[in-house]
């Protein structure tokens, strides 16, 4: 049992090593020459242009949904004009952010861990450095900065369609015009509402990519192999991000707010 | 000798370059994965312009061989000399610059599942012979793959290839590069046996025209009768017999003998 348990540690340990050399082998290799601008184009397409619909939608019901659930919590205060700036600052600053990293996490790392362990079952990756091109850059690279990249925006994408469905929202059972909501939404919002929560994104972004890369890469042999990396991909981003946005909040209050 | 290398090729022997200077010198290769050990003394010698064909059981090590000397796998133990250089302690541009005279062809045909033919023939030429020449990249991908007589089938994706027309694109992409050495990987696994002789004979023809020195992994005897100027059995990681494939064809010993029947 004694054995077990130190073993069970020592492949723990074992594996957050190989995650940090993982991690320097990417640094090392984004300065290289001959960085793959098409590959990352194609990945920021893939990643962000076809996210659109189902990040688009979640935000768009997220805004709608928690309008809807706060509009008779906030009647019994008298507080309903209050609406618009609540979901506005609860999406912006937390929500957002967090369930659109999360959404990200199940497509785009299952989609990454699943298509790099693929490519290590079938032997594209042997294949690509035994020709004497560079794997890592031409697949790691690119796809970790286009996450890095395109999670922020999406999220951008999904807040301002939240505070569309949110709108939306208040129009159910009342009238509340496009300008006074928006204004109201808009005016209850500052700088470090908005800011930390973008740089909060990139870094959820970097570890959707990371791990989706991570898990593809060094999967096992066999088909097997495949499932098990595109799901211990979404399971390890998902605990990432919930880990990375505790940290993220407590800096902001420490930074931001004394 | 002669007479049994004009019988069993369909095409021309090659011409008397066997017996030329060591290209590959492996010596006591030993390998283990964990307490499996595969590899257990491997030597062999492979010299210019010669074909060696290693036969043996599924399992044996003959993939791990051929991967430590590229690189792939490290070796646990023994020397894996390519070019008088020892592979294992090459730093990572010379490691490169090796992997440029050497060609691979994997099993599968390893091709890019996102990239079409062309594409696929195209990506080492631009990422490492760094030619950006549209007009001079296309023209050696036609041409490679009129060797391969699949110039039909630049624009289509792996997917839409059958298991033969895999292996000769892959083929195709490992050739573009002008290998000094080449490394198969059992190249006829899993194909009908009238594929796997054309593409035994593909090997030869390449071989011939390009002037390169091969090592071909198999188990399939048309193949290593095509193919083989000698080869090597191996079992238990371990070589136990050498020799052409008249001789083997004679050999008293019983797993040899079995893959003659």
């Amino acid at each position: 049992m004694e054995q077990t348990i130190t073993q069970s540690w020592k492949t723990r340990f074992l594996a957050v090593g190989d995650q940090v050399t993982f991690m320097g082998t990417f640094f090392r290799n984004i300065f290289r020459a001959g960085f793959e601008w098409n590959e990352l184009i194609r990945q920021c397409y893939i990643i962000g242009y076809k996210s659109f619909t189902l990040v688009g939608i979640t935000g768009f019901i997220l805004g709608f949904v928690m309008t809807l659930q706060s509009i008779p919590t906030m009647k019994d205060f008298g507080a309903v004009s209050y609406v618009p700036s609540m979901v506005a600052i609860s999406i912006i600053r937390e929500i957002g952010p967090v369930i659109i990293a999360l959404i990200c996490a199940g497509k785009i790392a299952s989609s990454i861990g699943a298509e790099l362990g693929s490519m290590k079952v079938t032997e594209q990756i042997d294949a690509m450095e035994v020709s004497g091109a560079n794997p890592v850059q031409y697949l790691v690279v690119t796809r970790i900065i286009a996450c890095t990249i395109m999670i922020p925006l999406l999220t951008l994408m999904a807040d301002a369609l939240a505070l569309a469905g949110g709108f939306f929202g208040s129009n159910i059972d009342s009238h509340v015009s496009a300008i006074l909501y928006f204004s109201k939404a808009f005016s209850s919002l500052a700088f470090s509402d908005v800011f930390p929560a973008l740089i909060k994104s990139v870094f959820f972004g970097f570890a959707i990519g990371f791990v989706g890369c991570y898990k593809g890469y060094n999967s096992g042999s066999g088909t097997e192999s495949v499932g098990v990396a595109a799901n211990t991909a979404v399971v390890n981003a998902s605990l990432w991000i919930i880990l990375l946005d505790a940290i993220a909040v407590e800096l902001t209050s420490i930074v931001v707010y004394g | 000798m002669e007479e049994i290398k004009e019988n069993k090729r369909t095409t021309e022997p090659l011409t008397d370059e066997a017996g030329g200077d060591v290209v590959i010198s492996i010596k006591h290769l030993k390998k283990s994965f964990g307490p499996n050990t595969v590899l257990r003394d491997i030597t062999m010698e492979l010299r210019t312009g010669e074909n060696i064909v290693v036969l043996g059981r599924s399992g044996q090590g003959k993939s791990v061989a051929i991967k430590c000397i590229v690189g792939l796998l490290q070796q646990d133990g023994g020397t894996c000399n390519v070019y008088g250089d020892e592979v294992k302690d090459l730093p990572e541009t010379a490691l490169k610059e090796l992997r440029g005279k050497v060609g691979f062809l994997f099993q599968s045909g390893a091709l890019y599942d996102s990239m079409t033919v062309g594409e696929n023939l195209a990506f080492p030429l631009t990422r490492v012979k760094k030619m950006n020449d549209d007009n001079e990249i296309n023209k050696l991908v036609e041409e490679m793959l009129g060797n391969v007589g699949l110039k039909d089938a630049i624009d289509k994706m792996p997917s839409e290839l059958s298991g033969g027309m895999r292996k000769r694109i892959g083929l195709a992409r490992t050739l573009i590069m002008k290998p000094q050495i080449m490394l198969y990987d059992e190249p006829t696994t899993g194909l009908d046996p009238i594929t796997s002789k054309e593409i035994s004979e593909l090997i030869l023809t390449m071989q011939k025209k390009y002037k390169t020195s091969s090592i071909i992994i198999t188990h399939d005897m048309a193949c290593a009768k095509i193919t083989a100027d000698r080869i090597m059995v191996m079992d238990s990681g371990t070589f136990i017999a050498e020799g052409t494939y008249a001789e083997l064809e004679k050999s008293g010993n019983e797993l040899v003998q079995s893959f003659f029947k």
